[in-house]
């Protein structure tokens, strides 16, 4: 079994998020980085795996150098090796097909990527890869047994939940419960320094998107307090004043 | 060269979201002097499809082949593609559902189109074909220029504000869409499905009322779902009430779960964590009921009563009843 885990390096949740260089750059100031939660499960049922099945593990990252200590992470929770294709992504589509160029040179037998990143929120990257690799590609995904090259696969729709067995090779976007996110120990911690990240320039192509100014939301003004006394005349105001209802 | 617009239908019906994609298609067919085609996939009269018309389409191609009859990313994805390449569209619109970012991405692959998700208003187009797209879940927008010749957008709720009184417009002609089929795209077996046929759903759902723990156990949820029946509202809650299995996991919204953005949004005994608030600021106006005056979710509420759930729901629902 040959799994291939793509990771973001995004900042946490709870960062506050602000921008410099007139609106052109987000500010990195103070901003802790991290895992995407997403890619953090697709990580932790890829090494479970593994485990199972024997293999490697490889983790993936289309970015800069900053993002080394969270593929280093990534290593030391379980991956065998990494790629870092040395770029600075802004566009899916330029990031799906390095991740298509590296996948074909490689045959992955398994493509787990989170549901979504947490900075772009798309959800878009492993239909295009999926697509680019002419690959079936599930997201968001539950629940995933392996039982040979065969793949039950649970996964969310909309008002409920679908099961389905296909073949791989597969490409999925994952979230909980898929497995519990892992926590690094002190072996992986040391065994992670000596495993192999390998740095490779990206492929040419041009962006199709790019990002040009970033805006935060209107600030949110003061909350109107209605006493619980008077909880009926809230239905009122909503219907002439907020004129939802 | 006609923009394109891919919708979803649920049990024969243009979902909203889809319907809010229509329009906006149609404004920037108008906006580029072109014409709005709408592509629906699945089983459909055609007096419902012709309500595309009303939106502003002037035509519908559709493709009702039993093969397509269970909702399938994959072939639906080769089908747009199919009439994308018809059409000859340079600009095609999918609203945001799990089944929209799938085929638009799939697609966009195979068209080689730049394609952005979480678009929340109209496109300026002045030379440049700019998009305004909801990054770091919520907590910021992206201004984005789409340079590629096939533009793929999808857009979230609310991106565009349709006025259905003020809707008019002619019916739209129907057209049998006959597609090809790509075997490669049936390989999954489909073993089970669990829908919850008569609920409304979290996405579609112009009001949701939403509980929190401060709900105290799946024993006590009658009196939020009594006031959501009184306003015709979907239910949501925290992550904490899925994980106790109060409610079911699907409808546990924020930044793990779903993401929501209706007109209303009452939260019920819910503290607004930042990862809750993440699932639920693209939403018009947000209640927030709570015994704590400190409970965080105030800060990003509209209205805000302190107080206990218990006795404040029953009020809502006979004034909600009232109105009726
Ligand atoms: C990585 C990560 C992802 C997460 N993703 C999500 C997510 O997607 N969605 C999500 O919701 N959470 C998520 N969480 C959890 C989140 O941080 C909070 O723990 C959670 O939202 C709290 O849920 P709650 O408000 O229902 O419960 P609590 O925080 O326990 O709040 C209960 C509230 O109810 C009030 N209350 C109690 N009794 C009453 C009463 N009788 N009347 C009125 N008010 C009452 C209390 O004052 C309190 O404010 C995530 C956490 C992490 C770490
Ligand atoms: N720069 C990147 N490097 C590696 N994987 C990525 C990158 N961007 C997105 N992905 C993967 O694609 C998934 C969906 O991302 P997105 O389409 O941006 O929401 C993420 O959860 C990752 O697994």
């Amino acid at each position: 079994m040959k799994i291939l885990v793509c990771i973001t390096n995004v900042p946490d949740t709870t960062a506050k998020i602000s921008f410099t260089d007139n609106d052109t750059k987000l500010n990195k100031n103070g901003v802790q980085y991290i895992i995407g939660p997403y890619d953090d499960y697709a990580l932790a049922r890829g090494v479970e795996i593994k485990e199972q099945t024997g293999g490697t593990l490889t983790v993936l990252h289309v970015g800069e150098a900053d993002a080394d200590p969270q593929i280093r992470k990534a290593l030391a929770i379980g991956a065998d090796d990494a790629i870092r294709v040395n770029a600075d992504p802004q566009d899916s589509y330029f990031t799906a097909a390095q991740i298509a160029h590296i996948a074909r040179q490689n045959s992955y037998d398994l493509i787990l990527m989170g549901r979504e990143s947490i900075d772009f929120n798309s959800g878009v990257v492993h239909g295009l890869v999926g697509e680019m690799l002419g690959v079936p590609s599930y997201s968001p995904v539950m629940k995933l047994e392996l039982n040979g090259t065969t793949a039950t696969i649970a996964r969310e729709i909309d008002g409920g939940k679908e099961t389905l067995t296909v073949t791989l090779p597969l490409v999925l976007g994952c979230q909980e419960p898929i497995a519990e996110w892992k926590i690094p120990n002190m072996r992986g911690i040391m065994t992670a320094r000596t495993k192999p990240l390998q740095v490779v320039e990206p492929v040419g192509l041009d962006e199709m998107t790019a990002p040009e100014k970033f805006t935060l939301p209107a600030p949110k003004g003061a909350c109107k307090m209605i006493p619980a006394e008077d909880a009926a005349s809230l239905i009122r105001l909503l219907q002439t004043e907020a004129k939802v209802l | 060269m006609s923009v394109l617009i891919f919708v979803e239908l649920d049990n024969g019906n243009i979902k909203k979201t889809s319907l809010e994609a229509i329009a906006y298609g149609a404004s920037v067919a108008s906006q580029t002097g072109s014409t709005a085609t709408v592509l629906a996939i699945g089983q459909a009269d055609n007096s419902e499809l012709e309500k595309a018309g009303h939106y502003g389409a002037s035509k519908v191609l559709h493709a009702s082949d039993e093969h397509l009859a269970h909702e399938n990313a994959l072939a639906y994805s080769d089908v747009l593609f199919q009439a994308a390449t018809k059409e000859g569209s340079k600009i095609i619109i999918l609203s945001k559902s799990g089944l929209g970012d799938a085929v638009a991405a799939r697609a966009a692959a195979r068209l080689k189109a730049g394609v952005v998700s979480g678009v929340t208003e109209l496109p300026q187009i002045d030379g440049a074909f700019k998009v305004t797209r909801s990054i770091y879940t919520g907590k910021a927008f992206a201004t984005t220029e789409i340079k590629s010749d096939v533009k793929v957008l999808v857009i979230r709720k609310n991106a565009i504000e349709v006025d259905e009184a003020a809707i008019s417009g002619s019916a739209a002609i129907v057209e049998t869409f006959a597609s090809s089929r790509r075997d490669s795209d049936y390989q999954a077996q489909v073993t089970n499905v669990e829908k919850a046929s008569s609920e409304l759903s979290l996405t579609e759902a112009d009001i949701i009322v939403s509980g929190g723990r401060g709900m105290k156990g799946a024993d006590h949820w009658q009196p939020l779902l009594d006031l959501a029946s009184a306003l015709g509202a979907a239910t949501g809650c925290s992550k904490p009430v899925s994980d106790l299995d109060w409610r079911p996991h699907h409808e546990h919204i924020g930044q793990t779960g779903i993401k929501v953005a209706p007109n209303l949004y009452i939260a019920c005994g819910i503290s607004g964590a930042i990862q809750h608030l993440a699932g639920v600021n693209g939403s018009k106006c947000i209640v927030v009921i709570n015994k704590d005056p400190e409970a965080p979710f105030f800060k990003a509420a509209d209205y805000g009563i302190v107080g206990d759930v218990f006795e404040i729901l029953p009020k809502l629902t006979e004034a909600a009843k009232a109105l009726r």
